[in-house]
């Protein structure tokens, strides 16, 4: 147990010992290497860098040196990353034996590794983080403390103003100011529907009942969706520090964080963190003799998209089956075992503390209109810069898929984006200067989401993606009511007929009627939005559905049924290399007259076109 | 009071307490909004989507049943969309729905054909793949046809919340999801207890009763068989329904007939093997209550019931009374002391009972339901399976005349007749345990304390001074809340009258099926009881040991309750059940 006095004086002496995180010019001895623990670079064997560091130094009794895990810096597709503080050199795709070189040359020797150097889109080398394109048009909020602190350390997090936010509330703020400083922020939900989050609060605080709960939602369930799991790795202090100010501010004593137990380094980092707030007192009862009470448990999902779904949450969270319920009651009057709940997702809960710090103005100073802060986005797919950003609202795409991303990637061309995951929609090249805020993007058939951001170039089907998008969906319906049971297998029967080529007209505009009833007659959000994918391609790239349907063709040649192998004559140098591979004998010829496939016989394997040396098929 | 609000719905202003649903609201302003997994208080979930409607200010369609009526609300209920969203949700049902409509057991009194019918469905548009097409019928009683299944759980939501066995359940997410057992078993191998609600409930021919027919007519053929039936109180007052009468009509005399016009040799009323297991039971009681032992005794003649106690509280076995269930006893009755009276070779009798109840088929196969290597009981079938027997013999049942139960054995008492409903089994024993104990004759025989559709009735009876505490539970979520009672000993009982089905015997699991619109809208419970109770009031004799038909047979063949031969032939043992087969 610490007072807060011990609380403070741990913030003070420790911002001092590590003011070399962020500061270049820091008066000190010591270096930090910095290593990133995020999923990413742990599953490219950072650990095991993490560990050859500590060897060496312990080794060569390397003084004044530390080696800290920290959460993702956000290139992920540049991982494993090592930055050396406080000069801020940033490291790239290191591998465990690259470790040696780094300590003699850069430790030890005061010079660059620069084959280690990350190359920046323009080629041009860069030696600080901080030069590279990547960062230069992000704000990091929500992810501020990520790639920054060891998120298993809670004396890191309050070194950097950790917990002040709650002490601020505790002393200085009433529930309703609390809650007036979110409502003026403009703070919006950032799970994906984008309702205001100080309305949200406020419901739950009016809402009647003495017992009140304060949820998580980390169930972030979109294919290509990390900004949550990120968040966890790397701060999950913030969260719970938030939960507790909604607990203060809605009148509630206990949280529940829901994250999925695909997430086990995020759950490990949250155990860890709630363990020391406990053990400092900061959970607990009677939190700095204000006679607040707060604790938080962690529930584990098990892998269903729908319990992202916040009332299939709570039902999970009570130990049913996830199933959503009829809304309304909304949660925030009938929750968690009927109580009154308060459900936010943890990029939402990620920049309540540095509102409460900085104040409303400063935080709807950023954004457009009505859409205020910033937005982490798993930014993937067919973009040079994999990884995880985080902007304004309104930066255009065009900014985030270049200026950010780097690019289409191989010299292609970018064709569409997908924003919201499976409940969202694609965006077209014409699009691409459309402001990344809530409203803009649903004008045009998408959606916010929880922030995937996946990008496609010109080599991708949309009717093939449309199909991926709505097999996910079925896989993940919970089954309970009839739209999205049937109809959802229905469409998607739908759309496995047209990339085969046995649909017909009428299939189409079975499609349309089918995709309008699913999304206004479904009980939960899953259902409602699970026809996006599908309408928002058609509104775009409805030319592409006529092809495959009327011409029987796939302009990609993505959906295997409809395209077919064929020797481009003019290519072929007849040496008959393709015929002699083709495991069924479906190329026929000779050396003198050439050779041909007969589709008929042909399998599709593509055995014959890996084989040519003359890119003749 | 409850409060009063307004809303309108299409137009109509209409006036409901706060808590009603949209639904009953539309329904008051006699607008029938299409419903498939609506089933009144047992499932209330919104789940397929029949009933959605639009509502000023909310987004998308919402479900009608479960969504509350609000003060100044304005509902929609049939706009071209929604008409069209419903047509496509009934197109999707059917669409993994097994239609083999014309050889199912529910065609004509289906509700997924009702709606198809009403929305003018001629082909099938979205066609696909089908949901799984197992069929369980392994157990004696009930097949499962998973291929007909609409998903709906209301089988699944009695099964919970009426029965509190959870036998079923929902398996599998999204298109794979499908109606369950423990580790798929057959539902002869789990939790089960054969009640039947679920059929009950069942919208389609998902679920049925094993069909006993076949066997029955092939018997009624055979010309060296001598086929006898009887019929239990409570198939009176419901088989009408299966040809249009109003529910709670009494039709014992067109029953008759229509059972002998089927080739039935002689018909015999179940009510009197009532009066007999009356006789014993009130015999066991009163000696039980003497000698202060095994008490609170509690009664045994729901086969559903026995199954649950066997297998939930093996330790409250020696509770039960050990009598059989009427029909078994008649069963046995008839094989020894009738067929010797008639001279018939029991060997050749065969003995159909007609029953309520799917339990009953279960209950005949046990192996302690048999004297002398003969099953009491050859054959069951329930008010359903006579009613198509009925069809198929080209009977214009509601034309038939009056027939009478055959003697020696068709005069039965008021008490039997009421053995059909809950409260009915205690009413009776009491009349005769009252006067067996005091010697006198009662002025007041109705004991209104256990009549009504309460799910626990609790009272105190007081014989000369004699303070007795009974109480009668129906449904077995009420009976496993006394066993844990009495188990806890938190009760001090003398006689328990337990159920299984929620309102007994009427409302059994081999009754005519009630849809969903009608039990929202009518009583069924209290009308087909109000008919036995007016069975009751109407016979000359009420009291079971006044029968002269039972007073002969004791004096002719059995002696006394609880002779030698009153126990071998009539009286049965209990054992513990496993849950779940391996």
């Amino acid at each position: 147990m610490k007072t807060l006095e011990e609380i403070r004086k741990i913030r003070e002496e420790k911002r001092k010992e590590l003011d070399l995180r962020v500061n270049l010019k820091a008066n000190t001895v010591e270096k930090h290497i910095l290593v990133c623990r995020g999923t990413g670079c742990t599953s490219s064997h950072s650990p095991q860098i993490i560990e050859k560091f500590r060897e060496i130094i312990k080794e060569k009794n390397i003084q004044n040196v530390k080696v800290i895990q920290t959460g993702c810096f956000g290139l992920c597709s540049k991982g494993p990353i090592v930055i050396i503080r406080p000069e801020d050199v940033f490291y790239s795709m290191v591998k465990p034996e690259d470790c040696e070189e780094i300590i003699n040359t850069h430790i030890l020797g005061g010079n660059l590794v620069e084959r280690l150097l990350c190359k920046d889109i323009d080629k041009s080398e860069v030696k600080r983080l901080d030069e590279l394109n990547f960062y230069k048009k992000q704000k990091r909020i929500a992810l501020k403390n990520c790639g920054i602190i060891d998120p298993e350390n809670i004396d890191e997090y309050i070194a950097f103003d950790g917990y002040k936010a709650l002490e601020k509330v505790l002393f200085e703020m009433t529930a309703e100011e609390v809650i007036n400083q979110i409502s003026e922020s403009g703070l919006r939900g950032r799970g994906g529907a984008g309702f205001p989050t100080g309305k949200k609060w406020e419901f739950t605080r009016i809402a009647k009942g003495t017992q009140k709960y304060v949820v998580c939602n980390a169930d972030e369930g979109d294919p290509g969706a990390f900004m949550d799991r990120s968040i966890l790795e790397g701060d999950p202090h913030s969260v719970i520090e938030a939960m507790m100010i909604a607990g203060y501010s809605i009148g509630a004593d206990k949280g529940y964080i829901y994250v999925r137990a695909e997430y086990p380094i995020a759950v490990q980092r949250l155990k860890v963190a709630i363990n020391q707030a406990r053990e400092y007192g900061i959970l607990g009862e009677n939190i700095f003799n204000t006679g607040f009470n707060f604790d938080v448990d962690v529930r584990l999902g098990a892998g269903a998209f729908v319990c992202g779904e916040e009332t299939a949450l709570l039902e999970s969270i009570e130990g049913k089956t996830g199933r959503p319920r009829l809304k309304p009651p909304f949660p925030a009057n009938y929750g968690l075992w009927g109580k009154p709940t308060l459900i936010n997702n943890v990029e939402t809960y990620a920049n309540v503390t540095r509102i409460i710090l900085n104040g409303a103005k400063w935080y709807s100073s950023i954004g457009t209109e009505k859409s205020k802060g910033t937005k982490v986005f798993a930014l993937g797919g067919n973009v040079v810069n994999v990884g995880l950003v985080e902007v304004p609202m309104g930066t255009t795409l065009r900014e985030i898929v270049f200026d950010i991303g780097g690019g289409i990637p191989g010299g292609k061309e970018f064709k569409a984006a997908q924003t919201g995951g499976p409940s969202g929609g694609c965006i077209p090249k014409e699009h691409l200067d459309i402001p990344i805020d809530y409203e803009s993007l649903s004008e045009i058939g998408s959606m916010m989401g929880s922030g995937g951001l996946i990008i496609m170039d010109d080599t991708k089907c949309m009717v093939n993606l449309a199909k991926f998008y709505l097999g996910f969906i079925v896989d993940e319906s919970c089954g309970k009511c009839t739209p999205c049971r049937i109809g959802t297998k229905r469409m998607l029967e739908i759309l496995e007929k047209i990339t085969e080529g046995k649909a017909d007209m009428e299939d189409l505009e079975k499609l349309e009627r089918l995709a309008g009833t699913v999304k206004t007659s479904s009980v939960c959000g899953l259902g409602q939005t699970a026809p996006n994918p599908v309408l928002s391609t058609l509104r775009y790239f409805r030319d592409e559905y006529l092809e495959h349907i009327k011409n029987k063709n796939c302009p990609t040649g993505e959906c295997k049924a409809l395209s077919h192998m064929q020797i481009n004559p003019e290519k072929c140098k007849k040496c008959g290399l393709c015929a002699r591979n083709c495991p069924v004998g479906a190329i026929i010829g000779s050396r003198e007259e050439g050779y041909k496939i007969d589709v008929d016989k042909c399998i599709k394997c593509g055995l014959c076109k890996s084989k040519c040396n003359f890119k003749a098929i | 009071m409850s409060e009063k609000i307004k809303l309108t719905i299409d137009g109509k202003e209409v006036e409901v307490n706060r808590g009603t649903t949209v639904l009953e609201a539309a329904r008051k302003l006699n607008i029938d909004i299409p419903t498939l997994c609506f089933l009144k208080e047992i499932n209330q979930a919104g789940d397929c989507r029949m009933c959605i409607v639009e509502i000023a200010g909310r987004r998308g369609f919402v479900p009608s049943c479960i969504t509350m009526a609000e003060d100044g609300m304005e509902v929609k209920t049939n706009t071209p969309e929604l008409e069209d969203s419903r047509k496509i949700m009934l197109d999707l049902i059917l669409s993994s729905h097994n239609r083999d409509c014309l050889t199912c057991v529910r065609n004509g009194n289906c509700e997924l054909q009702a709606l198809a019918q009403k929305y003018g469905v001629t082909n099938v548009e979205y066609e696909g793949q089908k949901v799984n097409d197992s069929i369980d019928e392994l157990s004696p009683s009930i097949v499962r046809d998973n291929s007909k299944c609409i998903m709906c759980k209301r089988c699944v939501a009695t099964c919970k919340n009426i029965q509190g066995i959870s036998a079923i359940s929902v398996a599998g997410r999204g298109f794979e999801s499908h109606i369950a057992t423990e580790n798929e078993n057959s539902l002869n191998d789990v939790n089960c207890t054969f009640c039947g609600q679920c059929i009950e409930a069942c919208p389609v021919g998902a679920l049925r009763e094993k069909d006993d027919t076949k066997l029955v007519w092939r018997k009624l053929r055979d010309k060296d068989t001598f086929v006898v039936v009887q019929t239990a109180p409570a198939v009176r007052v419901a088989l009408g329904e299966e040809f249009g009468m109003d529910i709670g009509t009494n039709v014992a005399g067109k029953m008759v007939t229509a059972l002998k016009n089927l080739g039935f040799d002689r018909v015999f009323d179940t009510n009197t093997g009532a009066d007999l297991t009356i006789m014993e039971e009130a015999n066991e009681f009163v000696e039980r209550l003497t000698k202060g032992e095994n008490l609170p005794m509690i009664t045994s003649c729901s086969p559903g019931w026995i199954r649950f106690i066997e297998m939930n509280y093996p330790e409250l076995l020696d509770n039960l009374s050990t009598c059989k269930s009427p029909h078994q006893m008649f069963g046995a009755i008839l094989k020894s002391y009738y067929a010797k009276k008639a001279n018939i070779d029991p060997k050749k009798m065969f003995v159909v009972s007609v029953m309520p109840c799917i339990a009953k088929k279960f209950e005949r196969s046990r192996p302690e339901m048999r004297n002398d290597d003969l099953d009491n009981v050859d054959a069951v079938i329930t008010t359903r399976e006579l009613a198509r027997m009925i069809k198929q013999a080209n009977l214009e049942f509601k034309n038939l005349e009056e027939g009478a139960f055959d003697d020696p054995m068709g005069e039965a008492t008021g008490a039997g007749a009421i053995f059909g409903t809950t409260g009915g089994v205690m009413e009776a024993a009491l009349r005769t345990a009252a006067e067996t104990i005091t010697g006198k004759e009662l002025d007041e025989i109705e004991f209104e304390e256990v009549r009504g559709e309460k799910g626990i009735k609790r009272a105190t009876i007081d014989i000369e001074g004699k303070k007795i505490n009974i109480v009668v539970a129906h449904g077995l979520s009420n009976a496993r809340k006394i066993l844990e009672e009495i188990k806890q000993g938190k009760a001090d009982y003398q006689f328990v009258e337990i159920m299984a089905c929620p309102g007994g015997c009427i409302m059994g699991g081999g009754q005519p099926i009630v849809n969903s619109k009608t039990r929202s809208q009518v009583d069924v419970r209290a009308k087909r009881a109000n008919a036995l109770y007016e069975i009751d009031e109407k016979s000359k004799i009420r009291k079971s040991h006044e029968n002269p038909a039972i007073k002969k047979l004791y004096s002719e063949f059995l002696e006394k309750p609880g002779s030698y031969r009153a126990h071998k032939l009539l009286h049965t043992h209990y054992e513990k059940r496993e849950k779940y087969n391996k």
